[in-house]
């Protein structure tokens, strides 16, 4: 269990240091697509571990655990969010966060369409 | 009862587990007897979560919703960053890496395509409430991107403390929008592929929204959203204080 874990921690942390990296050597205070360079080690990893037999039960239910445990730790930051600020703070804010998704999604409809695949 | 109190406020992240697993367990019950399945549990349990939200809010006047009560700290450690990246992360054990290397041309596309709607829109929609300064409509378009693009720009630009707070609260109804919007329509909009979720990870770019809205709506396809997600907050902030703000000011002429 707790080697399949240490992979997916060495995958997180070495994406996100990829992340940290790509931000500061453009020069902004941000971490540049790090779950994504993480995501992208781990699948590499995971495939290398199959093919050479690691990946049994024990080893894959310590990621399972996490990969299960995502929708709860999505509940929780969302209600850990600051709802009442977003609720009050004014028309602006209201209309700015919600329009342009709406308008996001009709743009999101016309690409698939566009690009046919589905 | 104070000594029950002092238990699970010390032992936070725990009683959050306890939590967030009644909160699903009632939302599952709530879904099936009222609503036949229509709504998933999990879409149920988010929206349900985003309106207690809003009530610790009401009664804590925090910034971290219901976390801002002592009781419920734990929610905000384990529903924080950490957490949540390395989750994601873990969801990528059942994607497949071929499918995302296939369409990542797709992620790019709806990246540059996602930041540009966004920003323009947030933009004309400061322009039309009032404002007119290079600084403060950039900011204010950065918030619409996501609420962490709003201030790194507002930060970089220089704009004033009330107009970054606004660009993090357009992000933040940006977040709750998508999260809500996503699983109503998803069906409407053909988002039931892996492809077409990179595209719409590309397009939206709020990761919690994204990934919120895509487990409600099908937890196959969050680790497809949030590879193109976790870049688009990463580009806002390069774009927008830099190449984006060079164009406004010149538009503005100022």
């Amino acid at each position: 269990m707790i080697k399949g874990l240490a992979l997916l921690s060495f995958c997180f942390l070495t994406g996100m240091w990829c992340g940290a990296l790509l931000g500061s050597w453009l020069g902004i205070d941000a971490n540049v697509g790090g779950v994504g360079f993480a995501m992208i080690f781990f699948l590499l990893l995971k495939e290398a571990s199959v093919r050479k037999g690691l990946w049994n039960g024990e080893f894959a239910f310590g990621i399972e655990f996490w990969n299960k445990l995502y929708i709860p730790i999505v509940i929780a930051m969302a209600a850990s969010l600051n709802v009442k600020s977003a609720v009050s703070s004014g028309l602006l804010a209201i209309l700015a966060g919600l329009l342009p998704v709406l308008l996001a999604f009709w743009v999101f409809k016309v690409l698939i369409k566009k690009l046919g695949t589905s | 009862m104070e000594e029950l109190q002092l238990v699970l406020e010390k032992n936070g992240l725990v009683f959050a587990f306890l939590a967030v697993g009644m909160l699903t367990w009632g939302a599952d019950v709530l879904s099936k007897k009222v609503f036949a399945s229509k709504i998933p549990g999990s879409a149920l349990a988010i929206f349900l979560a985003l309106g207690m939200g809003y009530l610790g809010g009401l009664i804590a006047e925090g910034e971290q919703g219901l976390a801002d009560l002592p009781l419920f700290a734990g929610l905000s450690f384990l529903g924080g960053g950490m957490f949540r990246d390395f989750a994601i992360v873990a969801t990528a054990a059942s994607a497949s890496f071929l499918l995302i290397r296939k369409s990542g041309w797709i992620g790019l596309i709806s990246l540059v395509l996602g930041i540009g709607v966004f920003f323009l829109a947030g933009v004309a929609l400061a322009w039309m409430m009032g404002y007119r300064d290079a600084v403060s409509l950039c900011t204010l378009g950065a918030g619409a991107c996501t609420y962490i693009v709003g201030p790194v720009t507002g930060g970089a630009l220089g704009a004033s403390s009330e107009v970054i707070a606004l660009s993090i609260a357009t992000g933040v109804v940006k977040t709750i929008a998508v999260t809500i919007l996503t699983p109503l329509l998803a069906k409407k909009i053909g988002l039931q592929s892996p492809e077409s979720a990179m595209a719409y990870g590309g397009i939206m770019g709020t990761s919690s929204g994204v990934a919120a809205g895509l487990a409600a709506t099908d937890p196959a396809l969050v680790p497809y959203g949030a590879v193109t997600a976790t870049f688009y907050t990463g580009l806002g902030c390069l774009v927008c204080p830099s190449l984006f703000y060079l164009i406004l000011s010149t538009l503005l002429g100022a």
